[in-house]
C-alpha cells in the first residue's frame, strides 16, 4: 500500500520535475557552461574589463541603496497607519499600496513625465525658482534608486503592517509595566520583533533591484548596470561575456539570499496573531495638523504618477515640448491604439502570452504544489528547490538563458527552437511566474487538513475524485490569487521581453519604449494606460470568479 | 497579614512619584461607548494582602485590574496608592508587577534577559541586573533556566518566568490576570499554593483576577465579587460563603440551592411539598429585620440524606450521584420544581432511590431577593 502510493507520487512527480529541469535548470546550467566555453578567457575578460566591474560595483550599491532608501519609507509609513489614528488616515492608507499597481516600465515613464528634464515637477520647479535650466538630471543611482524606492516601498509596508497587525500587543504593555519608555520599547521589544518582517521585505527589495532593468535602462545615462551590460553584451554578439555577466548577476542574487538567510538565522519564534491593539489617536493638535498635512504631501507624491499617465495619454503627440502641461489633448492616442493594427498588435500579443503562460503556471503549480504539501516522497525537497529557484535567478538570467538553450533544434541536447518565434515569451514569463502562483498554492494547500484527503479515500473516492472534489476545492483561492499575480505582471513583463521578443510577439511593454523613444508621449502613455485597465481587468474578473465560486 | 518590609527601595534611583501603602480604587468607572466595563467599584488592598478580583467572563474583572496597573484610565474615579493620587501615572512610571493572562514573555529573548528587562530599563548595570535575575529565577524555582529560550518552557515554568520578571523589580504592588488558568489542573493547585507563600513573601500589595473562585478560595485573603461591572461583595472567602449579602452572591459563591423561605427574624421557614421547616439563619448587614421576600442557600455540607421517610422531611428521589472523593454528592428533585445537592458520607443510595433531606443545624444564608 505504501509502496504504491510512493510509486504514484514519482509517476506524478516525474513529468513535472523533468519539465522544471529542462526549462529552469538547464537554461542556467547552459549559461554557466556558455561562460567557460572559452576555457577561463570570458572570465578574465570580465574582470579585466571596467565597464564590467563598474557594472557589478553599481548594481550592488543600487540594491543596497534601494533597500534602505525603502525601509526608511516603508516602516515609518506602516507604525503611522498601524498605530495612529488621524485625520486622512483611510485616504492614506488606500492609496499606500498604488505604485504596486503601476507596471514596472509605466512606473519609469511616469516618473520621466513628472521629474525629468521636462517633466511637469521639474518646470515647475525651474519657473518659480526663475532658473534658466532644470534644477535637476533624472539621471544616474539617485534617479533609479527614486524611482525604486517609490515601487518597491511597498513591500515594506505591506510585511511591516501585516507584522504588526500580528504584533501581540500584550509584550507591548508588559514593557511599558516593567517600566520601558517608548524608546526603550520600540528597541528592545516591538522593533526586534518586527525583524522577521523587515528582513524578508529587504530580500525582496534587494532582489527586485538587483533585477531591475527599466529604471537603469531609461534613466542610466552613461551608467552601467549588470542587467544592462547583460543586453549590451548580447545585442553586440559577445555571447561569451553575456555569459559570464549572466553568472555574476545570479551569483549576486544567490550571495544577498544567503546574506539575509544567515542574518536572520537567529530567529526561532512566530508572532502570535491575538490580534492587534487598537490605534492611539494623536491628541496634541500640532502633531495632528502635521500628520494630516504629511499624509496629504505623502497621499498626492503616490498619485501623481498614475494621474500624469493619464493626463499625459490625452496630449497630442510631439506637441508637448517647452510648456509645464502638455498643450493640446485629444482622444486620437486612443483612437489610434484600437483601430490601428500595427499599434493593437501588441495588445492581442501581450494578452494571449499572459493567458497562455498562466495557464500554464496553474496546471504545473497546482501538481506541484499537491505533492508538496500532501505527498511525503523522496523527490519533495528537490521539487521544492526547483519551484523556488526562478525566484532567486533575476529575470534578465532567466531570459538570457532561454536565449542560449532555445535557440536551435537539437533533440540530442535537449534543445528546441523557440528563440525568435512567439513561443518564447510565453515560456519566459511561465519560469518567473512559477515560485509566485506555486507559494500561493502551497500556503492555500496547508490550511487544509491533511486527513481529509485521507477521508475522502476511506469513503470511497478514487483518487480523481478526491482530488476533483477535494484537494481542487481547497487548492482554488490560492490558485486565484497566484494566477491573477502571474497574469498582471506578465501582461506588463519588460525585463525578460526586452532580452528575447521580436517584432512579431512584441508586448505592450517593447511598444511603450518605442513609442518612447519616437518622443511620441501621448501614444506611450495610452498604452500605459491601457496597461493599468488590463491590470485593473483581471483583477476584478478573479475576485467575482471567486465570490462566485464561494 | 504582614506589613511591607521595610528597605524595598526601588533600585533605580528615579523619583518616588507613585509612594507606597495600600492600592486602592475609589469608584472607578470605565466605558466603552454605551457599554460601561467598570462601575463605580471601590476597595482596597493593603500591603501584603491578597485579592481576588472574581466574576464571570464580562464582569469587568480584567478591565478593573488593567486600571489599577494604567493601562486603562478611569472616566471617573481614583486610583491611589498610598494615599497618592496614580490615576494618570502611566504604567511604565508606576513601578507595579504585572503577570498577564498568557504571561506576554518576549518571544526573541531568553529567559535570562525576559527576567532582567525591567532592570535594564531602569538602567541598572548588567552584572546587577543579572545577579537579580538569577535571584529571582531561583525564588521561583528556576535555577539555572537563564538561558534557556521561552519556547522550550512549559506552561508551568512559563509562569514562573513571568512571576520572577514581576518580582525583581521590587514592585509597589503586584497585578495578576488569570495567573493559573492556563496550567492544567495537577499543577494548578500545586501553584496555588506556591502563589499564596510567594505574594505573601513580597509584602505588598496583591491583586488578581479569576474566574475560579476555588483558586480565589485557595489564594486570596479577601475576595472581591463583579457582576456585570458592578462590585457584589468584598470579604474573606468566609463571609462570601457564609454571609453572602445578595442572591446574585450565594448563586455565584459554593454550590448550593436557593429556595424561597419565610424571614423571621433569626429563623426563617422554607415549605417543600408541604412540608414546613425553621431554620437558623444568618443575615446579612444591613437588611431589614424582616424582608417580604427572602430566600434561604440550602449547602450540599448542610443537608443530611436519609433512605428512610422521615415525617418532618422533604421527599425526593435522587437523580444523579457522584463520588467527589471521600464524599459521595447526590442530586435529588423535591417537590415544587427545587432540586439540591447533598455531601453524605454513605455511598449506599443510588439513583432512582427515593431519600428524605432534612436539614442539619445550620445556620443557613439568608439572602434578600
Amino acid at each position: 500500500m505504501k509502496a504504491s502510493a510512493r510509486r504514484q507520487s514519482w509517476l506524478i512527480a516525474l513529468p513535472v520535475m523533468a519539465l522544471l529541469l529542462w526549462t529552469v535548470v538547464y537554461p542556467n546550467v547552459a549559461v554557466i557552461a556558455g561562460s567557460f566555453e572559452d576555457g577561463l578567457g570570458h572570465w578574465r575578460e570580465f574582470a579585466a574589463s571596467p565597464a564590467d566591474r563598474e557594472a557589478l560595483w553599481t548594481s550592488l550599491v543600487i540594491s543596497v541603496a534601494s533597500v534602505f532608501a525603502s525601509l526608511a519609507i516603508g516602516v515609518p509609513l506602516a507604525f503611522l497607519l498601524g498605530r495612529f489614528e488621524f485625520p486622512g488616515r483611510r485616504l492614506l492608507r488606500a492609496v499606500a499600496t498604488l505604485p504596486a499597481a503601476l507596471p514596472p516600465l509605466v512606473g519609469v515613464i511616469a516618473f520621466l513625465f513628472l521629474y525629468g528634464e521636462s517633466g511637469l515637477v521639474t518646470r515647475v520647479v525651474q519657473r518659480a525658482l526663475g532658473m534658466a535650466e532644470a534644477p535637476w538630471r533624472l539621471k544616474g543611482v539617485g534617479a533609479i534608486v527614486f524611482v525604486h524606492a517609490y515601487t518597491m516601498y511597498v513591500y515594506v509596508f505591506l510585511f511591516v503592517s501585516a507584522g504588526l497587525e500580528r504584533f501581540d500587543a500584550t509584550l507591548d504593555e508588559a514593557a511599558s509595566g516593567l517600566g520601558a519608555n517608548t524608546w526603550q520599547r520600540l528597541r528592545r521589544v516591538t522593533l526586534p520583533l518586527l525583524m522577521p518582517a523587515v528582513a524578508g521585505s529587504a530580500l525582496l527589495v534587494f532582489m527586485n533591484a538587483l533585477g531591475s532593468f527599466s529604471a537603469p535602462y531609461v534613466f542610466g545615462g552613461g551608467l552601467r548596470v549588470l542587467s544592462t551590460q547583460i543586453l549590451a553584451s548580447k545585442t553586440n554578439g559577445a555571447m561569451g561575456l553575456a555569459y559570464v555577466e549572466t553568472t555574476v548577476l545570479a551569483l549576486s542574487a544567490v550571495a544577498g539570499l544567503v546574506l539575509f538567510r544567515w542574518l536572520d538565522r537567529k530567529r526561532r519564534y512566530t508572532l502570535a496573531s491575538k490580534g492587534g491593539r487598537s490605534r492611539r489617536t494623536i491628541r496634541s493638535r500640532r502633531i495632528q495638523i502635521l500628520t494630516t498635512v504629511a499624509s496629504a504631501v505623502i497621499v498626492v507624491a503616490l498619485v501623481l504618477p498614475h494621474l500624469m499617465v493619464i493626463l499625459v495619454s490625452f496630449a497630442r503627440d510631439g506637441a508637448w515640448t517647452t510648456q509645464v502641461l502638455p498643450p493640446e489633448y485629444t482622444f486620437e492616442n486612443y483612437r489610434r491604439l484600437f483601430t490601428e493594427s500595427e499599434l493593437w498588435k501588441p495588445i492581442t500579443n501581450s494578452v494571449s502570452m499572459a493567458l497562455i503562460a498562466t495557464a500554464a503556471n496553474l496546471v504545473v503549480c497546482f501538481i506541484a504544489g499537491y505533492l508538496i504539501v500532501l505527498r511525503k516522497f523522496g523527490g519533495r525537497g528537490l521539487l521544492e528547490l526547483l519551484v523556488a529557484l526562478p525566484w532567486a535567478i533575476p529575470a534578465t538570467a532567466i531570459a538570457l538563458g532561454l536565449a542560449a538553450t532555445f535557440n536551435r533544434n537539437d533533440l540530442l541536447t535537449g534543445r528546441v527552437l523557440l528563440v525568435g518565434t512567439f513561443w518564447i515569451l510565453p515560456l519566459a514569463y511561465f519560469i518567473r511566474d512559477i515560485p509566485l502562483v506555486a507559494s500561493a498554492v502551497e500556503s492555500s494547500l496547508r490550511q487544509m487538513d491533511a486527513s481529509l484527503e485521507d477521508a475522502a479515500r476511506g469513503l470511497g473516492a478514487s483518487w480523481m475524485m478526491t482530488m476533483r472534489r477535494v484537494v481542487l476545492p481547497a487548492a482554488r483561492p490560492g490558485l486565484v490569487a497566484g494566477g491573477l499575480l502571474a497574469a498582471v505582471t506578465a501582461v506588463g513583463e519588460f525585463v525578460a521581453s526586452v532580452v528575447l521578443y521580436t517584432h512579431s510577439n512584441r508586448p505592450i511593454s517593447m511598444e511603450i519604449l518605442a513609442q518612447l523613444r519616437a518622443l511620441a508621449f501621448g501614444t506611450a502613455a495610452s498604452y500605459s494606460v491601457l496597461l493599468i485597465f488590463l491590470v485593473l481587468l483581471m483583477t476584478l474578473a478573479a475576485r467575482s470568479f471567486e465570490e462566485r465560486l464561494a | 497579614m504582614t506589613g511591607a518590609p521595610d528597605g524595598l527601595a526601588r533600585s533605580d534611583g528615579k523619583d518616588d512619584k507613585t509612594g507606597r501603602g495600600p492600592l486602592a480604587l475609589n469608584g472607578v468607572t470605565r466605558r466603552f461607548g454605551e457599554f460601561t466595563a467598570v462601575d463605580n467599584v471601590s476597595f482596597e488592598v493593603g500591603p501584603g494582602e491578597l485579592l481576588a478580583l472574581v466574576g464571570a467572563s464580562g464582569s469587568g474583572k480584567t478591565t478593573t485590574l488593567r486600571m489599577a496597573a494604567g493601562y486603562e484610565t478611569p472616566d471617573s474615579g481614583t486610583v491611589t496608592l498610598g494615599g497618592k493620587d496614580i490615576t494618570r501615572v502611566p504604567p511604565e512610571r508606576r513601578g507595579f508587577g504585572m503577570v498577564f493572562q498568557h504571561y506576554a514573555l518576549f518571544p526573541h529573548m531568553p529567559v535570562e534577559d525576559n527576567v532582567a528587562f525591567g532592570l535594564e530599563a531602569r538602567r541598572v548595570s548588567k552584572v546587577e541586573r543579572l545577579v537579580k535575575a538569577r535571584a529571582a529565577l531561583a525564588s521561583v524555582g528556576l535555577e539555572g533556566a537563564g538561558s534557556r529560550p521561552i519556547q522550550s518552557l512549559s506552561g508551568g515554568e512559563q509562569q514562573r518566568v513571568a512571576l520572577a520578571r514581576a518580582l525583581v523589580i521590587e514592585p509597589r504592588a503586584l497585578l495578576l490576570d488569570e495567573p493559573l488558568s492556563n496550567l492544567d489542573p495537577t499543577l494548578r493547585h500545586a501553584m496555588r499554593d506556591d502563589l499564596r507563600a510567594m505574594l505573601r513573601r513580597v509584602g505588598v500589595p496583591a491583586l488578581f483576577v479569576t474566574h475560579d473562585q476555588e483558586d480565589a478560595f485557595a489564594v486570596a485573603d479577601r475576595i472581591a465579587l463583579l457582576k456585570k461591572g458592578k462590585l457584589l461583595q468584598v470579604g474573606t472567602p468566609e463571609e462570601l460563603y457564609n454571609s453572602p449579602i445578595s442572591r446574585e452572591v450565594a448563586a455565584f459563591i459554593g454550590r448550593g440551592s436557593i429556595v424561597p423561605a419565610i424571614d423571621k427574624g433569626s429563623t426563617a421557614t422554607v415549605t417543600i411539598g408541604g412540608v414546613a421547616r425553621d431554620l437558623n439563619v444568618t443575615r446579612p448587614k444591613g437588611v431589614a429585620p424582616h424582608l417580604e421576600t427572602a430566600f434561604v442557600v440550602l449547602r450540599p455540607d448542610a443537608l443530611e440524606l436519609s433512605r428512610s421517610a422521615g415525617v418532618l422531611a422533604w421527599r425526593g428521589r435522587i437523580t444523579n450521584r457522584r463520588f467527589a472523593g471521600g464524599v459521595v454528592v447526590y442530586r435529588v428533585q423535591l417537590a415544587d420544581g427545587i432540586s439540591v445537592d447533598v455531601e453524605s458520607l454513605s455511598g449506599e443510595a443510588h439513583e432512582d432511590d427515593n431519600v428524605s433531606i432534612s436539614p442539619l443545624k445550620g445556620p443557613f444564608p439568608l439572602v434578600p431577593a
